[in-house]
């Protein structure tokens, strides 16, 4: 069968850094050909290559057997190839109906029409959203549906999803994975980017390994085990997935809440932490888990309810506050929230601390901050260029670890989590879950959201869960079963969100 | 301006890149004014002369000072179209005040009344989260018109009190009018703190995510305010230096003074969009405006033409940031 897309020999550099050197990849129709890799591989510099966003140094890219020069996204997208990038690229003030046939609205707009054909696209797909609903009104799963309905209206030959589900609970990555079977069905040939081999494994005809900027294999899903992918990504298997597993003693109370409520999407949360425990706050995207630590962080005014530290109350109105008391959140979203992506890596990383690194007047010293951040860098095993490098050079998940180095620098006794390893490498998230692990050993109290259930499971002594603004139950370890944490979870919200997309 | 390189490097996209739109983003500025410069020679005999040049600079000053305050308020993605008002303000305070009170402690109430409409634009936009644009339109209104009250709408004489900051804008050190003197000294310090301390690190970050910035536990609002207090008191003393030219306070000078300021800082290649920008460019932006203006007096290029020639030049210094940005891609 004749390959659509055909990559031979796809060269990119950055300045110093060589992204891509050499990498080969091809793709059938109606397969869905999963690309894996640790961060920084290379994975993301491809599919903008592919989708004329870079143009590459050397090499070819050739589609339904004609050879391209695409000069910028519309002549790939001319071509039949669509992106869907992590962060979606929609008008978020526009309605669905608009956003899909943004490209090629007619001059004359007839709104019935257009509706229609929204609403057919859509239901194609299996869902019902209303086609005049403001996009930015969705929840980001059925944003996603929109951008891929909008795919879908330029009749794209090749679609490439780039971590689709690292922003989707997990009830609604089952329902991406399906939409995706569904297409694959019509011919659409998939690339697929992810960092959750579970997924991939079930979805995949082929898996393309990429390591540092080259191929390193391709081969049947059938013939391969999730070990024997691992090996090629890391260049060794993964014993402790969950980290080493240090000794750790729970002391005294680090933080503890009564009742916190924000007079909407929170309705009196209580819950306590003790020094060097590691907790899991689980439940649905939706929950309230990330307001609710937004509130302890005072990110967000609570409206009533008591915060203490180490056995005082505290008032904490603004970030500003909770850092000065010790706290330290990793928001879930790095771009908007965690990073000035175009600032150096080592401005970044100090920006939550950077009093010892300032004299009496106010400038900073550079040299000191300079070594500061090597050893944050060494410790995280960063890959980066130059730390003086703007964090934007990087992969997304060497970004996190950025992030995570602030607040390593910060110090607090207590670190909160949104999402730790979101888009995170199976290696790098291993070191991350050590690093965790070790901060709680050195007497830290840890609280950690994550949408992954596997991954409370594997890191934390105790989960809470929460469902629509209450916190529903604890599981502790002999109950860790994904039934018993769904059942805390979810109860009554599966009609609730029903409900709501109709 | 030894620091120039570092303040440029800091915020330079990306690593040790030989490529045409870096070069165009790092020295862009510098090549324009080079062109001008040239342009210039060839047209007059007088321009390249020293008495010339120090002219150019000396009537750079005020502009300079504005500059070097909008500067700092286009960092953090603000915008501060008052400061041709407050120079007004800052010049009739200080002419006011002076009879009585002697020099010093009427520029320090000069510089104080610019401060002060500064921090209340500051607050409002940084605590409130009133949008920038509209707030400093209003301020500037009311910095008018506060020094049209204040003077009755007439020019005040200094008088005899007023003999020091006259000799500041007529006499010289080492060959060079103190007014000059006085913008390096600004543009030095200016350049020091937004490359090596905290303060400007922090006031380029709010201007590039200013959400970050605060889930990272920086007190935001503060520094948002405070550059309006640095913008505010900056122009109060561009009034004083406006006024020293002919000892006499008004509330007319300053008129459309923000737009050169602003125009100076773009130039310069700052982004609107805040986190991009130094001082050095600035400081060449000033100049290419001053000798622009210089150019023309020399061609005798009427009053209403050069302004529609000020404004190409502001669309071609635009062009070429964006052409430099379609270049890195
Ligand atoms: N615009 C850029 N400027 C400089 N370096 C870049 C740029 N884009 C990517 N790189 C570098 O190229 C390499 C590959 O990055 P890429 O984003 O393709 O990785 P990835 O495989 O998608 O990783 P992840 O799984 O973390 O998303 C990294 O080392 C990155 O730092
Ligand atoms: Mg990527």
């Amino acid at each position: 069968m004749e390959n659509l897309v055909e990559l031979s020999g796809i060269r990119k550099s950055f300045g110093g850094v060589r992204a891509l050197q050499g990498v080969d990849f091809s793709l059938r129709p109606g397969e869905v050909h999963a690309l894996l890799g640790e961060n920084g591989a290379g994975k993301s510099t491809l599919m903008r290559v592919l989708g004329g966003e870079y143009v590459a140094d050397a090499g070819t890219v050739t589609v339904s057997g004609e050879q391209q020069q695409f000069r910028g996204p519309m002549d790939a997208l001319e071509k039949g190839i669509a992106i869907i990038h992590q962060e979606m690229a929609l008008a978020t003030d526009l309605t669905v109906a608009e956003n899909i046939f943004l490209a090629k609205i007619p001059s004359l707009i007839s709104w019935s029409d257009l509706n229609r054909r929204a609403r057919e696209l859509i239901s194609s797909l299996g869902f019902a959203i209303s086609p005049s609903a403001t996009v930015g009104d969705l929840s980001v799963a059925h944003q996603q549906v929109v951008e891929i309905a909008k795919a879908l209206s330029r009749n794209a030959a090749v679609m490439v999803f780039d971590e689709p589900t690292a922003v989707l609970s997990a009830r609604d990555a089952e329902r991406l994975l399906d939409i995706i079977a569904t297409l694959r069905e019509r011919g659409v040939g998939i690339i697929y980017i992810s960092h959750r081999l579970d997924e991939v494994f079930r979805i995949a005809d082929r898996i393309t390994v990429m390591k540092d900027g080259s191929s390193v294999a391709t081969v049947e899903r059938m013939d391969v085990e999730i070990d024997d992918v691992i090996r090629m990504m890391v260049g060794r298997s993964l014993k402790a997935l969950f980290g080493e597993d240090v000794e750790r003693k729970a002391g005294d109370e680090v933080l503890r809440i009564e009742n916190l409520s924000d007079g909407a999407r929170i309705k009196g949360a209580s819950l306590s932490i003790r020094a060097g425990e590691i907790v899991g706050l689980g439940g649905l995207v939706g929950a309230g888990r990330t307001e609710l630590v937004r509130m302890i962080f005072g990110a967000e005014r609570a409206l009533s309810g008591k915060i203490f530290l180490r056995g005082r109350e505290v008032k904490i109105r603004s970030p500003r506050h909770a850092v000065k008391a010790g706290i330290g959140l990793v928001p879930e979203s790095r771009k908007e929230q965690g990073l000035v992506l175009d600032f150096p890596i080592r401005v970044n990383a100090t920006m939550a601390r950077l009093s010892p690194l300032v004299n009496a007047l106010g400038f900073v010293r550079r040299s000191k901050e300079m070594s500061a951040v090597e050893k944050l860098a060494t410790r995280l095993r960063l890959k980066a260029g130059s730390l003086n490098d703007p964090a934007s050079s990087l992969s997304g998940g060497n970004q996190q670890k950025v992030v995570l180095a602030k607040w390593f620098h910060a110090d607090g006794d207590l670190l909160i989590f949104d999402e730790p390893t979101r888009g995170v490498d199976v290696g790098a998230k291993t070191e991350i879950y050590s690093l965790i692990k070790s901060l709680a050993a050195e007497g830290r109290a840890v609280l950690v959201i994550s949408s992954e259930h596997i991954e409370l499971f594997g890191l934390c002594d105790r989960i809470l869960v929460m469902r629509e603004g209450q916190l529903t139950g604890s599981l502790e370890p002999a109950d860790y079963t994904e039934e018993k944490l769904l059942r805390l979870a979810m109860v009554n919200s599966a009609t609730a969100e029903a409900a709501a997309i109709h | 301006m030894g620091n120039a390189v570092a303040d440029i490097t800091e915020t330079a996209p990306r690593s040790s890149q030989f490529n045409i739109g870096n070069i165009m983003h790092r020295y862009g500025t510098v090549a324009i004014l080079v062109a001008l410069l040239i342009v210039a020679t060839s047209m007059s005999d007088v321009f390249l002369t020293e008495r010339n040049l120090i002219n150019v600079l000396r009537q750079s000053a005020g502009t300079s000072l504005m500059a070097v305050g909008m500067l700092f308020v286009i960092l953090t993605r603000g915008i501060d179209l008052s400061v041709g008002s407050i120079a007004a303000l800052g010049s009739i305070v200080c002419a006011i005040l002076i009879q009585q009170y002697g020099a010093g402690l009427s520029i320090g109430a000069a510089l104080a009344a610019g401060g002060a409409c500064g921090l209340v634009s500051g607050v409002l936009i940084a605590f409130l989260k009133l949008p920038p644009f509209v707030t400093t339109l209003a301020m500037m209104t009311v910095a008018r018109g506060l020094s049209l009250i204040v003077s009755a709408g007439q020019p005040i004489q200094m008088g005899d009190a007023g003999m020091l900051i006259v000799d500041f804008g007529s006499l010289s050190f080492a060959g060079i009018p103190y007014p000059v003197w006085l913008m390096a000294v600004v543009f030095v310090i200016a350049g020091i703190v937004l490359t090596f301390t905290r303060f400007g690190r922090l006031v380029k970050a709010i201007g590039s995510n200013i959400e970050a910035v605060r889930l990272s536990g920086i007190p935001v609002a503060f520094y948002t305010t405070s550059v309006y207090v640095i913008s505010g008191v900056l122009a109060a003393a561009a009034g004083i230096v406006s006024t020293s030219r002919t000892g006499i306070g008004s509330a007319n000078i300053g008129v459309g003074a923000e737009l050169d300021a602003i125009a100076a800082v773009v130039i310069g290649g700052a982004s609107l969009m805040g986190g991009r920008g130094g001082v050095f460019n600035t400081f060449i932006g000033v100049i290419v405006l001053g000798i622009i203006a210089n150019m023309m007096n020399l061609a005798r290029v009427p009053g209403y033409h050069q302004q529609v020639f000020m404004g190409c030049i502001i669309i071609g210094a635009m062009l070429l940031q964006y052409a430099s940005n379609w270049f890195r891609r």
